[in-house]
């Protein structure tokens, strides 16, 4: 058990420094200084260009070697200074970030949860059934085929704009200031419950068209065909298919998490919901690369804990990783 | 020899013929790569000319309507569809291609290269692609289609390096495979005439699912305003429209077509896949 925590825990340190670095490497040596770029849009007589160069290439800690940077920006995440955002001067990204977390947990985390278990609970429920399979898995196919930002998209105009029954853009009404009481919280669900639906939606199809595939290999598997040979009742040959079932639909979980926080991201897009992912086209579309680094550190980060979540409940579920019988990772 | 050939060849013909779903899927993938090559001649219009009244709906002389600003949307549609299958087969061609050798080389090698190419195809598969394409994206300041096929392609490949790392691991252990050995045969040749024609169906399949997935990738860039930066897409179709007030004013013809488009064609792939998982796998033709 241990070493399969500590293998999967070598990764996931090295995958955080290989970020960091990236995150690092890009803005320095990629073409187009954000610099030149500052100083270009500023538009100033060339003596005052060469004090404004100065004046940036120090505030950005860009005057020492290059090694030094690299440590001091390590050092930087360690303390939490992400530099200050030039999008929404002057808060420190830090903090506009955490701002926006809760919004994008609020969607995120019941969207994963409840499409993974009524996905599987679905998909399982469809296999070998042939009315179920031949009508409603062609949905399930086009629904994990569907980019998150259509279905978003066609929600809102949907209930948004055709029926009016929700808002089509926001975290709550513009009218209200956020503070506790029922009303602004009923406000806040009016408003989540969209990109929620449209998350879910897109996911749950994914998650029932994996399932439905894995029961049929598992009910050809000979374990399966030797219970039948028995005379077991059919339910409890499922049951068992079920749950062999659920194990490559865990690691699944963990495999789809990057496709997740995209389809998160564009997901707020459409709904201008205030989390991440509206927060990172904003810092894309006004060229804050600040904010655009300090993003993709919590998009990894989040990722990577969501990670290690999966990796413990497999370790609940699989009793052979328990025990260390499965070496490979 | 021959015969027994043709009579695989014409047995796996016939279950592809009978499987619904692989019909299905070739018939929806073959009319819009269709679309894709005579749309443009079935125009008259410019994806960027201004050539009608702004925000009018389909008729008969703009099919789908026009945008916001009078563009012609079937115009811009048929144009923005030859970029998805490029995209797509550019891309999740190099993410198979990279995803094979890797998987090829640490499965057959074993020892301290299959650790290493192991651990990376690892730490690659955790980050998130979107997030690295983001930022990627963000500092290139002129993008082409190539490029953006190209990023796609370099993030794409973990799965498929894990898949075919497990498949060669088994391949490996069969009896042929120690006979080639013995026989002194080099590795690249093994691996080459032995183990990959072992593995094509599987391979073929993982090719139509990268494929899926760079569509779908490219359109989330392009939809956040990180896609080429020339020429139009049909996440940058949404994406303007978006932009625009195509939701609140009501203009379904704008932003209807790219993605369901987009949820077609993926679509369309997954079913073909999943048609010639039945075709190549007698077990599962079953019911």
């Amino acid at each position: 058990m241990w070493r399969y925590l500590g293998r999967k825990f070598t990764i996931y340190v090295l995958t955080f420094f290989l970020a960091v670095t990236i995150d690092w490497v890009i803005p320095r040596f990629m073409p187009g200084n954000p610099v030149q770029t500052m100083l270009s849009r500023a538009a100033l007589r060339a003596e005052a260009v060469e004090v404004m160069r100065g004046y940036y290439l120090k505030a950005f800690g860009l005057d020492v070697p290059i090694w030094q940077q690299y440590l001091n920006f390590w050092k930087a995440v360690f303390r939490g200074d992400l530099g200050i955002s030039v999008y929404l001067f002057p808060k420190p990204v830090m903090k506009v970030i955490a701002e926006a977390i809760p919004y994008t947990l609020a969607i995120l985390v019941p969207a994963i949860l409840l499409s993974w278990l009524a996905g599987n609970k679905f998909g399982a429920f469809a296999a070998r059934r042939k009315w179920l399979d031949s009508t409603l898995l062609p949905l399930g196919y086009f629904l994990t085929a569907t980019p998150y930002m259509w279905l978003g998209i066609l929600l809102a105009w949907g209930f948004g704009v055709a029926l009016g029954w929700f808002p089509i853009a926001g975290g709550y009404s513009f009218a209200m200031t956020p503070h506790f009481s029922w009303k602004f919280v009923l406000d806040l669900l009016w408003h989540w419950f969209l990109p929620f639906a449209s998350l879910f939606l897109v996911m749950f199809g994914g998650w029932a068209i994996g399932m439905r595939n894995m029961i049929i290999y598992e009910l050809e598997a000979d374990y399966a065909q030797y219970l039948e040979s028995l005379g077991a009742p059919r339910r409890l040959i499922r049951n068992y298919a079920f749950h062999n079932a659920l194990l490559p639909q865990i690691t699944g979980l963990a495999l789809q998490m990057g496709t997740i926080a995209a389809g998160a991201v564009v997901t707020e897009t459409v709904f201008s919901y205030p989390g991440i992912g509206s927060l990172i086209v904003q810092a894309i579309q006004n060229q804050d690369y600040f904010l655009i680094q300090g993003c993709f550190l919590f998009i990894i980060i989040g990722v990577l804990l969501a990670n290690f979540l999966v990796d413990i409940a497999y370790l609940i579920v699989d009793p052979r990783t328990r025990r260390g019988m499965l070496g490979e990772t | 020899m021959k015969a027994q050939k043709n009579r695989t060849k014409n047995e796996f013909l016939y279950f592809a013929w009978r499987n619904k779903k692989l019909r299905i899927g070739i018939f929806i993938l073959l009319f819009f790569i269709l679309l894709a090559i005579v749309g443009p001649y079935l125009t008259p219009y410019d994806p960027w000319a201004y050539v009608g009244p702004p925000a009018s709906g389909p008729s008969q002389k703009f099919w789908f309507g026009t945008t916001m600003f009078g563009q012609d949307v079937f115009s811009q549609f048929v144009h923005g569809l030859r970029p998805v299958f490029l995209v797509g087969a550019f891309g999740g061609g190099l993410a198979t291609l990279i995803g094979t050798v890797i998987g090829f080389i640490a499965g057959y090698r074993g020892g301290w290269i299959d650790e290493i190419l192991n651990t990376l195809t690892n730490v690659v598969l955790v980050i998130p692609t979107l997030a690295l394409l983001l930022i990627l994206a963000a500092y290139l300041g002129v993008r082409s289609f190539f490029i953006q096929a190209v990023f796609i392609g370099c993030t794409a490949w973990p799965w498929t390096a894990r898949a075919v790392r497990a498949q060669t691991m088994s391949l490996k252990a069969r009896e042929f495979v120690d006979l080639a050995r013995i026989s002194g045969m080099r590795a690249t040749k093994i691996i080459l005439t032995e183990i990959a024609p072992n593995m094509l169906s599987y391979l073929v399949m993982v090719f139509i699912l990268q494929f899926g997935g760079a569509i779908l990738n490219a359109a989330t860039l392009d939809f956040i305003g990180l896609g080429p930066t020339r020429g139009i897409s049909l996440g940058l179709m949404m994406q303007i429209a978006l932009l625009w007030g195509a939701l609140p004013l009501g203009m379904w013809w704008w932003f209807i077509p790219p993605g369901l488009t987009i949820a077609l064609l993926v679509g369309a792939l997954y079913i073909t896949n999943v048609g010639l998982d039945e075709v190549f796998n007698p077990k599962l033709r079953g019911i």
